[in-house]
């Protein structure tokens, strides 16, 4: 299920937005109806627009100046449904309260990459947009200059109108979207000067949350297509068992039980067997689902546990790992040092763990695939199921609808060809919902990851030699016919650029785990664990060096950017005046473009357990669209790493995953969260990510407050509060 | 198939279904009001939340047959307009993330209000616990309550 080309994508993609923060594959940069001038074809989710033109992709007007701006990305909590309007009709020049938003179909061709993952939405096509917006309103202009016939310099676009000054007429965009469609768009669209922005940089409400409030958004699981069945799947509890046999006798007593179909779900080409229930309500499936007797053969995985893995990824650090990132000569700069350091690190493997469990609906036909469903990537599934069900690209229409969250999870495509082939089976649209308990134990999970650290301190207390072996699963390995000795890429993902330059002897290695059980990325993927192991070392190093953390990482972070960061972080923190009973720990990282520091501060209560007291955040992610998304994303990000950090985590015992609900994968609730502050740099960088880097710096930032606190190192996650 | 009358939203609605089908999706499947949703199914999330006589309850834990003929209030029921305070608190304080637990973050929330009119922290916690957001929207369900019970003003000044 797991093409090369798909990790090959979003490993490219991550490369490419990450290092020069431009747009990788742009859309199709061309007026609207495919230049044929038709006015019905416009294609969004739920069918057509049927009275308006497309004027530029993305950009539809009717004749009454309707405008229809469609979102390409995802809708999964982070807020591109706002922020790809908002970018647009700040060019456009239209107000962001009267327009329709509507989700695009899958379509990479014309809206270039769509997947919504690496913190892309903005940063990866922020000026591809600004230009669609702005030659949108330069063929407005330039077709209502002709109207009047006068000079275009005399004309200008302001709230859904273009205005000649020296008359003070004005058309309504309706009245000029058809001529303006048959014009050449410019080639080189003047674009605004931020300082002239009127939505961009503007907290702006988001236009999705009265859906929010009131019921009416429609999320995948929500979605109804008629005459559509419902199929409810037993899944091996055991990773890769295989349906030896089954007995439906009792299920098939259910009324409305319609089918029952043995069927297989493809993670990396490996078949993930289950039995499939179809039935004419989801409680019939359900109910049908519990009634089966399945036999398993899952001889080979039943020894997988925990214990197992972490033992072989602490016995892996002995070996040399596969080199990512080197530099000087590390070993004989660290036998030399006056003072070396040495500490292993481990981070559990973790669930995704969406409100909204995985479900998907299919409607095959001999000819055509059409998928509706809570999908992080439309173009990719599209993409293979194309491949694998054999049907032309342009006949696969991939719908999304809002996701109940996403977290990486809901952007791998398991789940869709899934419910491709129980349609196909049964002739019939179908919908799959996935329980919370297959959500939860089928995975692919976050993988756990152990971190063997190293580094030698000179005489001045400055790190001169730095080594950090990570013993994990590399995702990318998954692949069928995957180099086993290719490094992992990501080992450094979520450390601080400046480290490179400021220590001469550097060595960054892994050794990648070789395990049946599926991994993925989850929220920040391997930052999150990553950030973990780097930022409580430095911590231990300053406290080593005996110099203050802050100022010990100002000295090492010798980069512009990072010290106007930390001048910053400084101040909001108030760094210089901890009180005396209480723990303030700091972590900074750097991962999809952005740098974010955290500062968490800690005291112990009355009854002696530690108690989170603050979290202030510093953002800096450049150029940014809608200040109060990044810092709901922020506090959001901070949130689910005090889970991760202190709450749950995944087991895996005689090959299953233990915890299969939230009885036992224990989330984080409304009276453990701290107040948490955030605040955003404003610099002209480029635009960075905003829906993971606020991840990363939170545990360790809260690990090396306890340790300010209690001289008590935390060097493995989770960890309960109430026990330090 | 046993038939009963279930009190939703001010309306009464025959239904006809197998006894032991959760209250959750006679709501979402039969009834056809997709606003509640489904979490986890073991009573643990409160994604399913309903008011039943003013009170919150996990309807993916009790049959909808158990409940027959008492007032039942959905999302859908609090107000389909946005108008009830705690709607407009949560627009004021922009709440939701990806929206999925809202509907029953803020059932809890009325009924909380409904009953103490001017909680404090300790009250938001108790009532408030069940209820699990994985966007991690607790700071502003906090604040949006403060609004709520203060008129809407914001808790916070609005940025």
């Amino acid at each position: 299920m797991q093409p090369r080309y798909l990790s090959t994508s979003r490993r490219q993609f991550i490369r490419n937005t990450g290092l020069s923060g431009i747009a990788l594959v742009l859309g199709a940069y061309l007026p609207g109806c495919s230049g044929n001038g038709s006015s019905d074809v416009i294609k969004a989710t739920g069918g057509t627009l049927p009275a308006s033109t497309e004027l530029m992709t993305w950009i539809s007007i009717d004749n009454a100046g309707k405008v229809t701006i469609l979102n390409h990305r995802a809708e999964m909590g982070q807020g591109a449904w706002q922020v790809v309007p908002q970018m647009i009709a700040e060019e456009l020049e239209v107000d962001l309260s009267q327009i329709n938003i509507l989700f695009a179909p899958g379509n990479q061709k014309k809206y270039g990459s769509q997947i919504t993952g690496g913190s892309s939405t903005v940063r990866g096509s922020y000026k591809h947009l600004l230009r669609i917006g702005a030659s949108a309103r330069e063929m407005l202009i330039t077709a209502a200059a002709k109207k009047w016939n006068v000079d275009e310099k005399e004309c200008y676009a302001s709230n859904g109108r273009v205005i000649h000054k020296p008359s003070d007429r004005s058309f309504n965009y309706g009245d000029l979207v058809a001529d303006a469609a048959k014009l050449t768009p410019p080639k080189e669209p003047k674009l605004k000067a931020r300082i002239d922005y009127k939505l961009i940089g503007k907290p702006l409400p988001r236009q999705d949350i009265p859906m929010k409030t009131n019921g009416t958004a429609i999320f995948g699981i929500d979605k109804k297509l008629p005459g559509m069945l419902y199929a409810a799947v037993e899944r091996s509890p055991r990773i890769r068992g295989k349906v030896k046999s089954f007995d439906d006798t009792q299920t098939k007593t259910i009324p409305g039980v319609r089918h029952v179909i043995a069927i297989k779900r493809t993670v990396f080409e490996n078949n993930f067997e289950g039995v499939a229930v179809v039935a004419d309500n989801l409680w019939a499936a359900m109910q049908g689902r519990r009634l089966l007797k399945v036999e398993w053969d899952d001889s080979g995985f039943e020894h997988i546990s925990t214990e197992q893995l972490f033992a072989r990824m602490h016995e892996d650090l002995k070996k040399p790992g596969l080199n990512d990132r080197t530099a000087g000569d590390f070993e004989t700069t660290f036998q030399k040092a006056p003072t070396k350091l040495e500490a292993v690190y481990e981070a559990p493997y973790e669930a995704h763990a969406c409100m909204e469990p995985l479900n998907c609906i299919a409607d095959v036909k001999d000819d055509s695939v059409t998928i509706w469903g809570p999908i992080q990537g439309p173009d990719w599934v599209q993409e293979d199921l194309s491949k694998r069900m054999g049907v032309p690209l342009e006949k696969v229409t991939v719908n999304m609808t809002f996701l109940g969250g996403g977290f990486g999870r809901k952007a791998f495509l398991d789940y869709p060809h899934e419910a491709a082939v129980i349609s196909k089976e049964i002739k019939a649209p179908v919908q799959v919902v996935w329980t919370r308990e297959d959500d939860m134990t089928q995975g692919p999970f976050r993988p756990g990851a152990v971190y063997a650290c190293k580094a030698g301190l000179n005489k001045n207390g400055h790190i001169d030699a730095f080594q950090t072996k990570m013993a994990a699963q590399n995702m990318d390995l998954q692949n069928p016919g995957a180099d086993l000795h290719r490094y992992n890429g990501s080992t450094t993902e979520g450390l601080c650029r400046p480290y490179f330059e400021s220590i001469g002897n550097h060595s960054f290695s892994d050794i990648p785990t070789i395990s049946p059980i599926p991994v993925m990325w989850w929220r920040s993927v391997y930052a999150s664990t990553n950030g973990f192991a780097y930022e409580s070392f430095i911590d231990e190093l300053a406290h080593t060096a005996g110099k203050d953390p802050l100022d010990f990482r100002r000295e090492h972070l010798d980069d512009e950017r990072y010290q106007a960061l930390i001048d910053q972080l400084i101040t909001i923190t108030d760094w210089k005046s901890r009180g005396k009973n209480e723990g303030w720990g700091v972590a900074i990282t750097e991962c999809f473009s952005s740098i974010v520091g955290e500062v968490v501060k800690v005291s112990r209560k009355s009854d002696g357990k530690i108690k989170i007291d603050k979290v202030i955040a510093l953002m800096d992610c450049g150029w940014y669209v809608n200040p109060d998304i990044i810092r709901q994303q922020v506090e959001g990000s901070i949130v689910m790493a005090i889970g991760a950090a202190t709450k749950h985590e995944i087991h895996f015992k005689d090959g299953m995953a233990v915890e299969k609900n939230f009885d036992t994968y224990s989330m984080p609730r409304i009276h453990e969260i701290p107040d948490i502050e955030v605040h955003i740099v404003d610099n002209d960088e480029k635009a960075g990510g905003v829906g993971e880097p606020g991840l990363p710096p939170l545990a360790p930032a809260l690990c090396n407050a306890i340790f300010d606190l209690t001289n008590k190192r935390i060097r493995k996650l989770p960890f309960r509060l109430d026990e330090v | 198939m046993p038939t009963y009358t279930l009190h939703i939203n001010g309306k009464p609605i025959p239904i006809e279904a197998d006894e032991k089908m959760p209250l959750l999706w006679v709501i979402r499947d039969i009834i056809g009001l997709t606003g509640t949703k489904f979490g986890c199914g073991i009573a643990q999330c409160g994604a399913c939340t309903v008011l039943l006589n003013g009170n919150p309850i996990r309807s993916c834990s009790i049959p909808a047959s158990a409940v027959t003929n008492q007032p039942i209030t959905t999302i859908e029921g609090l107000s389909p307009d946005n108008s009830h305070p705690v709607q407009k608190a949560w627009l004021v304080e922009q709440v939701p993330q990806c929206g999925y637990c809202q509907s029953g973050q803020i059932l809890a929330a009325a009924a909380l209000l409904s009953k103490i009119p001017h909680p404090s922290d300790q009250d938001i916690d108790s009532a408030m616990q069940g209820n699990i957001c994985r966007c991690g929207c607790y700071p502003r369900i906090r604040k949006a309550i403060k609004t709520a019970a203060a008129g809407l003003k914001p808790a916070s000044s609005l940025r």
